[in-house]
Parts: C-alpha cells; sequence; structure tokens
C-alpha cells in the first residue's frame, strides 16, 4: 500500500469536468499512518483518502478482512478509523482538518 | 428542553418540502440534516428530472436543491446541520448528537424524511475494498470531484445504474459494463441509449459470481443466469475492473419509526420495511407522518410532493388553517397519482395501494 499512498499528484482528481466545477477549498495537510497527505478544505477524510489512492480503511474485527469506503452518508460503518487518536470515528462524515492523525482500524476500537 | 414546533428529520426533497410547505402555512418549524449541507442526494445529481414543470423538469437536481434552499431559507424555520438523531423519547422527544454534544428536542409534530440506505448482493468477496454504492460513488465524483477508480463494473440497470455509469463516463472514467440479472433494462431507454451509443455493454441476464482481488478490487467474475437467476455454469468471464458500483437498490429508513412504535408493514414494491401511513402520510401514531424514500422508495418528484402533503397536513393541524392546507394537499395528491399512472410509477403505485389495503 506505501507506494499507492506515496504517490503525488495523483490523477484522481477531476478537472475538467462537462457540467461540474470544483471549487475546492484551501489546500491542507494531514496525515496516514504517519505519512503527510494533501486534501481540501470542505471535504470529507474518506474523500481526501481515497483522492490519495488509499482504498484500505480498516480491518475487519473476527476475520481481519479489509473494509473500505462503501455508502458515502454515514450509514455502513464500513468506514470507520481512529481520527486524532479517536477509534470508531466514521470517516466518510468527518470533515478534513488541517494536520489530523488518521489511521486503519484493527478490530474493535480501544478508548 | 426547546420545543422544536413541526420537527423534520432530513434535509433531503421530501424533508426541504415539508419544511417549506410547513413554514409557509405559519408553523414553527425546525429541519435536523446529519449532512453540512442541506438537499440530501439532489447535491450529487448531475442529470436533469423528467415529469411537469411543477416537477422541475430539464432542471439539474444539484440545481433542484439550490432553488429548494432559498425557498426554505425566505422562511422563518430553524435548521440544524451535521447532526444525527439517535434516539426516540416518549411521549414526544427526540436525542439529537453532533461531534460535540448530545441534546434533545421536543416536538408537536414530526415529519421524518430520512430517505434511504444502498442495498448490497451476495458475491464472493462482497466486502472488498473498491466496491461502493452507487450513492457513494456519485457523492466522490459528483460532489467532491474525485474519481474512484479507473476501470468499473456497474451492477444494475435501473435508472440509478445507467445515470450514473454516464455520469463515470463524463467523469472521465471507464465503464468496462453493465450488468442486470432480470431479461430486459430496468430503467428508462433514453439513458440505456446514451450507454449504447458510446459502446457501453449492457448485459442483461448477468449477474456477478465474485469480486478478485486480497486487499482491494482488482477484477470480477460475471456469468450468464437462467429463467430462475441460476449462474450458468461455464459462462464465467473474468473482467478487469479496479471498482464494482452496485445500484442494486435502496431501503427504506425506519429506525426512528419502529422506535416510536409506528406500525411497519413488509411491502416488497416499497423497498421493504416502512411505517404505514395514510394519504395525509399521517403513520398510525398520530401527530408523526414520513415522507419520501422513508415511506417507500420511489423518487425525488414523487418525494417533494409527498413532503408537501405531509407539511401541510401537519402544519394544518397546528394552525388551524385546513382550508389553505387543503389545496395543497389536493393538488399534490392529483399530481402523485399522474406521476404514478406512468409505466415507471406503476411498482410504487402497487405498493401503496398494498399498503391501504392493510386497513389499520
Amino acid at each position: 500500500m506505501s507506494k499507492r499512498t506515496s504517490k503525488r499528484n495523483t490523477p484522481t482528481r477531476i478537472t475538467d469536468h462537462p457540467i461540474l466545477q470544483f471549487n475546492r477549498g484551501r489546500e491542507i495537510t494531514f496525515f496516514f499512518e504517519g505519512e503527510p497527505m494533501k486534501g481540501y478544505e470542505g471535504e470529507t477524510i474518506a474523500a481526501a483518502l481515497v483522492a490519495n489512492g488509499v482504498k484500505v480503511f480498516r480491518y475487519s474485527e473476527k476475520h481481519k478482512r479489509a473494509r473500505g469506503f462503501f455508502c458515502a452518508v454515514g450509514k455502513c460503518s464500513s468506514c470507520l478509523m481512529v481520527v486524532d487518536g479517536k477509534p470508531n470515528t466514521m470517516v466518510c462524515m468527518e470533515p478534513l482538518r488541517e494536520g489530523v492523525r488518521v489511521e486503519r482500524q484493527r478490530g474493535r476500537g480501544k478508548i | 428542553m426547546i420545543d422544536g414546533g413541526i420537527v423534520i428529520v432530513g434535509g433531503g426533497p421530501a424533508g426541504l418540502c415539508a419544511a417549506i410547505t410547513a413554514a409557509q402555512l405559519g408553523a414553527p418549524v425546525t429541519l435536523i440534516d446529519d449532512n453540512p449541507r442541506l438537499g440530501g442526494q439532489l447535491i450529487k445529481q448531475t442529470h436533469k428530472f423528467f415529469g411537469s414543470k411543477s416537477h422541475y423538469c430539464g432542471i439539474r437536481g444539484i440545481d433542484i436543491a439550490t432553488l429548494l434552499e432559498q425557498q426554505l431559507s425566505a422562511t422563518p424555520t430553524k435548521v440544524i446541520l451535521n447532526t444525527t438523531v439517535i434516539g426516540h423519547f416518549k411521549p414526544n422527544i427526540l436525542g439529537l448528537a453532533n461531534q460535540h454534544t448530545f441534546t434533545k428536542l421536543s416536538y408537536q409534530r414530526l415529519i421524518v424524511a430520512t430517505g434511504a440506505s444502498e442495498n448490497t448482493i451476495l458475491f464472493e468477496n462482497n466486502d472488498l475494498p473498491g466496491i461502493y454504492g452507487a450513492g457513494a460513488v456519485q457523492t466522490l465524483m459528483n460532489v467532491f470531484g474525485i474519481r474512484p477508480g479507473k476501470n468499473v463494473l456497474m451492477v444494475g440497470s435501473g435508472n440509478i445504474g445507467l445515470i450514473v455509469s454516464y455520469q463515470l463516463l463524463q467523469a472521465g472514467i471507464n465503464v468496462s459494463a453493465v450488468i442486470e440479472a432480470l431479461p430486459k433494462i430496468g430503467g428508462y431507454h433514453v439513458h440505456a441509449a446514451k450507454l449504447a451509443r458510446l459502446g457501453i455493454p449492457i448485459l442483461t441476464s448477468h449477474t456477478i459470481k465474485a469480486a478478485i482481488g486480497k486487499e482491494y478490487v482488482t477484477g470480477a467474475v460475471i456469468c450468464r443466469v437462467d429463467k430462475n437467476f441460476k449462474p450458468i455454469k461455464g459462462t464465467e468471464k473474468r473482467l478487469k475492473v479496479d471498482t464494482i458500483c452496485l445500484a442494486v437498490g435502496l431501503s427504506p429508513l425506519v429506525e426512528i419509526l419502529s422506535q416510536i412504535g409506528c406500525e411497519m408493514v413488509f411491502i416488497p414494491q416499497l423497498g421493504g420495511q416502512v411505517a404505514w401511513h395514510n394519504e395525509n402520510m399521517e403513520t398510525t401514531v398520530s401527530g408523526v407522518y414520513v415522507a419520501g424514500d422513508a415511506s417507500g422508495v420511489e423518487e425525488a418528484s414523487t418525494a417533494m410532493l409527498e413532503g408537501r402533503i405531509a407539511g401541510a397536513h401537519a402544519a394544518a393541524t397546528l394552525t388551524g388553517k385546513f382550508t389553505e392546507a387543503e389545496a395543497i394537499i389536493n393538488q399534490a395528491k392529483f399530481e402523485l397519482a399522474a406521476i404514478r399512472q406512468g409505466p415507471f410509477g406503476e411498482k410504487a403505485a402497487k405498493g401503496k395501494e398494498k399498503m391501504m389495503q392493510t386497513v389499520r
């Protein structure tokens, strides 16, 4: 994964679109598993991670299966991660903040 | 504790229309949504709507969201964003949670317009990262301008599957194929034709057998199905995709309604478990209403009309403006019936009819 996540100027951001214009907010730096990444103010942590090529958000409790971004509306709990040390954070609803530290969650979070 | 007057849960098309209508009839209204902005699923819908002028035909969903927001801001409605309703306390109190606090809000009338959640289907490895609900793909690419992947397999050829496939192409993403278990395309042919013209195969009588990948999706196995939807051996085909998008239907979000004690009925045509409601969208608990996908999965146009009915009726019972409300309700009912007469409204019409026959 680290090879994927270290990609800069990732091509996954849409710049030209026939209908939409994306007025992105201020560029901000955050950390995924200790590695600095760029995102934009106004997007969610989950969106910023996908834009940086991160696919695995957590590992399930029993079978340690990889889980990623699924519903994007705070309903499925597939995207629970550890955010600034706080486990079980639903990153599809959590806004991206300057310097926020995001880590993959393994199993149940310890509070 | 604060009293919210008419409290509306959900700021999508149904909730917004309910709020606007109720507030215009002079009722005190509080609208709650768990997102940072109003509009619900409209904020990711770049396609133009069908129907008549009063249903915003020819206007894109994203622009309808803005229009409704403007209408709402002309009323004194109180809007609470980034907040989730996490429970109901008897007799008429909601528990609200945001990132920092828990608060309670009492209501005199409640309109539940919570929408629906995406369905999934059974296949090997269906939990791998890289498998998204169609709504999530729309959120990523149309709200945030992010491509979920480079090569997508679309599962489901209903209107959502077809529209989102076209939007993927607009965003510069390749759609390998659209597969459909039924022997014919589910959605409007005008949407399917757009894909066909661009050479995207729409494979009917096909299903997904497995997602390939260890940590995330690297491919998919699809196969033909027979009349009984059983996979036909020897027809398996591997597709090299990094994303699988599921557009296989929605289920109403009814948790609060069932917690309140509204009588629930199971109606497949409406997406499953729904709260029984009468013509005025009132549930079996007096003063508690439902509108939009939460009352049966349909479409944004009907959600807006149901919202108007619920909002008008709730407001009238509070303010006494029955004559004004009646005119709004009758007009909305007339338009609802017209939409449901069409070939794509038939399913929901049957579902609602079935519910009405379950006398309460």
